[in-house]
C-alpha cells in the first residue's frame, strides 16, 4: 500500500425511533490500527458500523476516507471497504467456491480461492453448498471472503460470534496481518480480544 | 473501474441468478403453471363460443401474463435482502443500477421468456390466426421486459416490509396499463388487417425508456430499504 490510509468521522449522530443513540462522535483511524467499538446492547454499535459502511446515512456529521468525503467518493470508497455483518451475505444454495467467485467478480481479486479456504481451514469444502455448513464454518467463510478480495478497510460486526477458541485466535491473527500491511480494521466485539493493545484504539458508546 | 470489469460484474450477477434458479427448478414452473391455468379458465367460464374466444384471447393472454409476472416479481430481491447479499452488492465499486439491471435481465429470462415460449400453444387453443400469433408474440417480447423493469421499482420499495404482496400489486398494476393498452391495440389491429407499426413503435419506445430510466429509482429504493 503506497499512500497512508486514514478514515475519519466528524460529529456523527444517529437517531433511532426518536432516541439519540449517539451524537457528536469524532474519531480517526490510521492505517495499521484496529478501532474497537465497545458498548452495551442497544447502544448503537451496529448502527454506527452501518453508517461507516455507507449503508445508512448519518443523521448528522460526515465521514472522510483519506481526506475526501465518503458521500462524494462512493465507488472509490467501496473499492476499498469490506463489510461482515450479522448476515454473511452468502447464498445458501450455491457452493463455497461459487460464493467466493461471485464475491471476487464484484471486487478486485487478491488471494486465490483455494488458498484463502486453506487459510481458514475450509479446504476440501469447495463444492459443499453453504446450506450444509455450521454457523462457525459460515463465519470462517466470511473471513475467507475478506482474504480473497483486496480491500483496505475491514468493517466487522461481531466477527467472533459462534467461533471456537482456535478460530477466534486464527481470525485475530489475520486481523493483525491485515493491519501490519497498513490496512484498517473497525470492529465490535463482546469478547475480550487478544489483539496487542498497541495497535488497538477503543471508543466506548454509552447507552 | 474499467468498463470491462463492469461488464463482467453484470454478467456474473446474471450468471449467479440463473444458477440459483437452476438449483430451484421446481419454483420456476409455478408462474408458468399459473399463466396456463388462468388462460384455460376462460373457455370454461365464458363458454365454448369460438368467435367470442378468438376475439378475447389476446386480451386474456396479456392479462394473465401481467398477473403471472406480478406473482414472480416479489422474489427478485427478497432472498438477497434477507441473507445480506444485497448489502454486499450495494458495497461494490460498481453502480448499483447496473447490477440491478442484471438482476432484472435474469428475472426476465426466467419469468418472461417461458411465457413467450408457451403462448403459441395457448393461442392455438383459442384458434387465433397464425399471423396474429406472431404479432401477439412480438408484443409480449417488447412488453414483458417492461413489466419486469417497472415491477422491480415497486419490489425494491416494498422489500423491507413484512407483507409487501398486496401493496406491490396495487403499486404496480396501474403502471402496467400503458403496455397493456398498446399491446392489445396492436393485436386487435392485426386481427382486423390494419397496420400495427404505430403501436409497436410506441412499445419499443416504452421498452427503451424503461431500460434506461428504471434502474436508477430501483437502486435508490433498494438503498432506502436497507438504510
Amino acid at each position: 500500500m503506497n499512500t497512508p490510509l486514514f478514515f475519519e468521522a466528524r460529529q456523527l449522530a444517529c437517531i433511532r425511533d426518536d432516541r439519540v443513540l449517539f451524537s457528536g462522535l469524532d474519531f480517526e483511524v490510521n492505517g495499521g490500527q484496529v478501532l474497537l467499538i465497545e458498548g452495551p446492547n442497544g447502544s448503537g454499535k451496529t448502527s454506527l458500523l452501518r453508517i461507516l459502511t455507507g449503508l445508512r446515512n448519518p443523521d448528522d456529521g460526515e465521514l472522510f476516507w483519506c481526506g475526501s468525503a465518503v458521500s462524494e467518493l462512493e465507488a472509490a470508497f467501496y473499492q476499498d471497504v469490506a463489510y461482515v455483518g450479522h448476515m454473511n451475505g452468502m447464498k445458501d444454495d450455491l457452493s463455497v467456491e461459487e460464493n467466493l467467485k461471485f464475491a471476487q467478480a464484484l471486487a478486485i481479486a487478491a488471494l486465490g480461492i483455494d488458498d484463502s479456504l486453506r487459510k481458514v481451514g475450509l479446504d476440501g469444502y469447495q463444492t459443499t453448498s453453504i446450506r450444509f455448513l455450521s454457523a462457525g464454518q459460515r463465519r470462517r467463510l466470511a473471513l475467507a471472503r475478506l482474504l480473497c478480495t483486496r480491500k483496505h478497510l475491514w468493517i466487522l460486526d461481531e466477527p467472533f460470534t459462534s467461533l471456537d477458541k482456535a478460530s477466534i485466535k486464527m481470525f485475530e491473527n489475520y486481523i493483525e496481518d491485515h493491519v501490519a500491511e497498513g490496512g484498517i480494521v473497525i470492529m465490535t466485539s463482546h469478547h475480550d480480544t487478544g489483539l496487542p493493545s498497541k495497535i488497538v484504539k477503543k471508543i466506548e458508546l454509552q447507552s | 473501474m474499467t468498463s470491462h470489469s463492469l461488464f463482467s460484474a453484470f454478467l456474473s450477477v446474471v450468471r449467479r441468478d440463473l444458477l440459483l434458479a437452476y438449483r430451484h427448478r421446481s419454483e420456476l414452473v409455478n408462474p408458468l403453471a399459473f399463466f396456463v391455468m388462468v388462460v384455460s379458465m376462460f373457455p370454461l367460464a365464458v363458454g365454448a363460443d369460438v368467435e367470442l374466444l378468438r376475439r378475447i384471447a389476446p386480451g386474456v393472454i396479456w392479462v394473465a401474463a401481467l398477473l403471472a409476472s406480478l406473482l414472480s416479481m416479489d422474489a427478485i430481491f427478497r432472498s438477497d435482502f434477507e441473507d445480506g447479499s444485497l448489502e454486499l452488492m450495494v458495497m461494490t465499486p460498481h453502480p448499483l443500477s447496473v447490477l440491478v439491471l442484471a438482476k432484472v435481465v435474469a428475472h426476465w429470462l426466467l419469468s418472461g421468456m417461458p411465457l413467450l415460449l408457451i403462448t403459441p400453444l395457448l393461442a392455438l387453443m383459442f384458434d387465433i390466426d397464425v399471423d396474429v400469433i406472431w404479432v401477439l408474440l412480438l408484443t409480449l417480447l417488447l412488453g414483458t421486459p417492461v413489466l419486469s423493469l417497472i415491477g422491480a421499482i415497486a419490489v425494491a420499495l416494498t422489500v423491507g416490509l413484512r407483507k409487501g404482496g398486496v401493496l406491490l400489486a396495487i403499486l404496480v398494476l396501474p403502471l402496467y396499463v400503458p403496455v397493456l393498452i398498446f399491446a392489445s391495440a396492436a393485436v386487435d389491429s392485426a386481427a382486423s388487417g390494419l397496420p400495427i407499426s404505430g403501436q409497436l413503435y410506441m412499445m419499443s419506445a416504452i421498452l427503451f425508456l424503461a431500460i434506461t430510466l428504471t434502474p436508477w429509482p430501483t437502486a435508490a429504493a433498494l438503498k432506502m430499504s436497507l438504510g
